[in-house]
């Protein structure tokens, strides 16, 4: 098992057009993100800035806004599904 | 064998009836009088409930009756109330009806407290107390709506809602044209259309409320032709504008609904200010690529725009669809989305979309449901709604340079 992390259009271009990717040994969202950060040249200054995430994105545990649990600190489980977004305003 | 007018005195012997003023009296909460027969228990208002045929009672009934014709007495009762120790005051025309209904109620299902209103709604008129007359369907809209008349959750009354509301689509585009076309069929009042775009050839491939013989028009005026088409039940409403700062009070106050289908930020921003001050519930939906977002903003009730994203990405992270592409046939998905949501909050029926948000990734064919939660610290929602001022609706911080960055 893993954590599953979901990853926006918007960022694809940096994931080499992977939609989903999956993180092993992390205990926290900012250990998961940490190991994305790792896998793909240029995600952390798309969305992380000075230690932190960058305000226009959220990022989600199991349908739970990190904003509202502990940040980068919430604990993340085998199994988790992790969900970046960023606002879109297309119509 | 005794005749029908024998085996109606024989009933009315029998059971319990009750003065129109008393169950006026019990319906106001005021004290009642002894009554003849003992009331109900503990002065719980009773059940009142209308057991005439489905045209009298849309002809007029007493407010806030339920209706169980007798002929479905038996089947129906339990869903008006299943309490059998609850009391029902039953009332039809003059009181005869009524009385037959009240003892199979007793006698036969077992209901405690019981009572049939004497002289019925004619005794009911005549003594001046109120009646709800409600709004009739045409035979034409009846047939029209018919499918939503047999179902519960809209029938005549979640029509006649829809009949009477106002919503207001931002965009005729991608989000708009279906949402424009499906709210039309269902015979929403009156449609708001906000659009200063005309018609292009590329617009077709999604936009599917315009057609290419009106290529060049105004997207309102295609719009309206379209709507005008399929139901002139629908009063169109055309702003040929774009929304901004200074039109937006204006045109979006009065509105019961508005539906969000604008394709740049600053205009989600501005909508959603605007609307919290004014406390307008909007239903909102973007799209990209094979992706669709949908969420209800309902102000005070849920969280706003700003709680879910308390500011916009850069321009190079939001990119509009013009240069990113978009499956057309996703703005249709996400557009019948809003247009549920739009009927749900109009007619009151189901959960509607508030505090979640779901993404649609169309590639995958899957859906994730999402918590928004209000922010305590909101800039927008967090406060009363009239000491939102126009001056800051629709700024955010970097709004300057978001402006100059988009171009």
């Amino acid at each position: 098992m893993a954590i599953t992390v979901k990853i926006p259009t918007q960022l694809r271009s940096v994931t080499s057009g992977e939609a989903e990717a999956d993180v092993d040994a992390a205990a926290t969202v900012g250990e998961v993100l940490d190991g994305l950060y790792e896998r793909y040249d240029g995600l952390r200054e798309r969305i992380a800035e000075d230690g932190g995430l960058r305000r226009f994105v959220n990022v989600y545990v199991q349908g739970e806004d990190i904003r509202f649990l502990d940040g980068l600190d919430t604990q993340v489980e085998d199994g988790d599904e992790v969900t970046i977004l960023p606002a879109v305003a297309g119509g | 064998m005794a005749s029908g007018a024998e085996l109606i005195r024989q009933v009315k012997e029998r059971i319990s009836e009750v003065d129109p003023r008393e169950v006026r009296e019990r319906l106001d909460g005021s004290p009642s009088g002894v009554s003849a027969n003992g009331s109900g228990p503990g002065g719980q208002p009773p059940v009142v409930v209308d057991v005439r045929e489905q045209h009298e009672f849309e002809e007029s009934h007493i407010p806030g009756a339920v209706h169980v014709p007798r002929g479905h007495l038996e089947s129906r009762i339990e869903g008006a109330s299943a309490d059998r120790s609850r009391p029902i005051v039953l009332y039809c025309a003059s009181g005869n009806r009524s009385a037959l209904a009240a003892d199979t109620l007793e006698r036969q299902l077992g209901y405690e407290h019981v009572e049939s209103m004497t002289g019925g709604i004619t005794l009911w008129k005549d003594r001046g107390y109120d009646v709800e007359v409600p709004r009739a369907l045409t035979t034409e809209q009846r047939s029209r709506y018919s499918r939503h008349l047999l179902l519960p959750e809209v029938g005549l009354e979640g029509q006649i809602k829809l009949l009477e509301s106002k919503v207001l689509l931002l965009g005729a585009g991608g989000l708009g044209s279906p949402v424009a076309l499906y709210l039309a069929a269902a015979g929403v009042g009156r449609l708001g259309l906000v659009d200063d775009d005309v018609v292009d050839v590329s617009n077709l491939q999604r936009q599917v409320i315009h057609t290419g013989t009106r290529v060049g028009e105004p997207k309102v005026d295609s719009a309206e032709k379209a709507i005008r088409d399929l139901n002139p039940d629908v009063e169109v409403v055309k702003y040929n504008a774009r929304l901004d700062a200074s039109n937006i009070m204006e045109i979006i106050e009065g509105y019961d609904v508005i539906v969000d289908g604008v394709d740049n930020f600053p205009t989600r921003y501005l909508l959603n200010d605007a609307t919290v001050r004014l406390q307008i519930p909007v239903v909102s939906a973007s799209i990209l690529g094979f992706d669709g977002q949908l969420a209800v903003f309902k102000p005070y009730d849920g969280p706003c725009y700003r709680c879910l994203y308390p500011t916009p990405p850069p321009s190079e992270l939001a990119p509009s669809c013009g240069a990113n592409g978009v499956l057309g046939v996703l703005p249709g998905t996400m557009g019948l989305l809003q247009a549920t949501e739009v009927i749900k909050l109009v007619t009151g029926s189901g959960d509607p979309l508030v505090g979640r948000l779901v993404l649609y990734d169309a590639l995958a064919t899957a859906f994730t449901d999402l918590k928004v939660r209000r922010d305590p610290e909101c800039p927008i929602c967090s406060r009363d709604p009239d000491s939102i001022s126009e001056e800051e609706m629709g700024v955010f911080p970097d709004y300057e340079a978001f402006c100059a960055a988009a171009g």
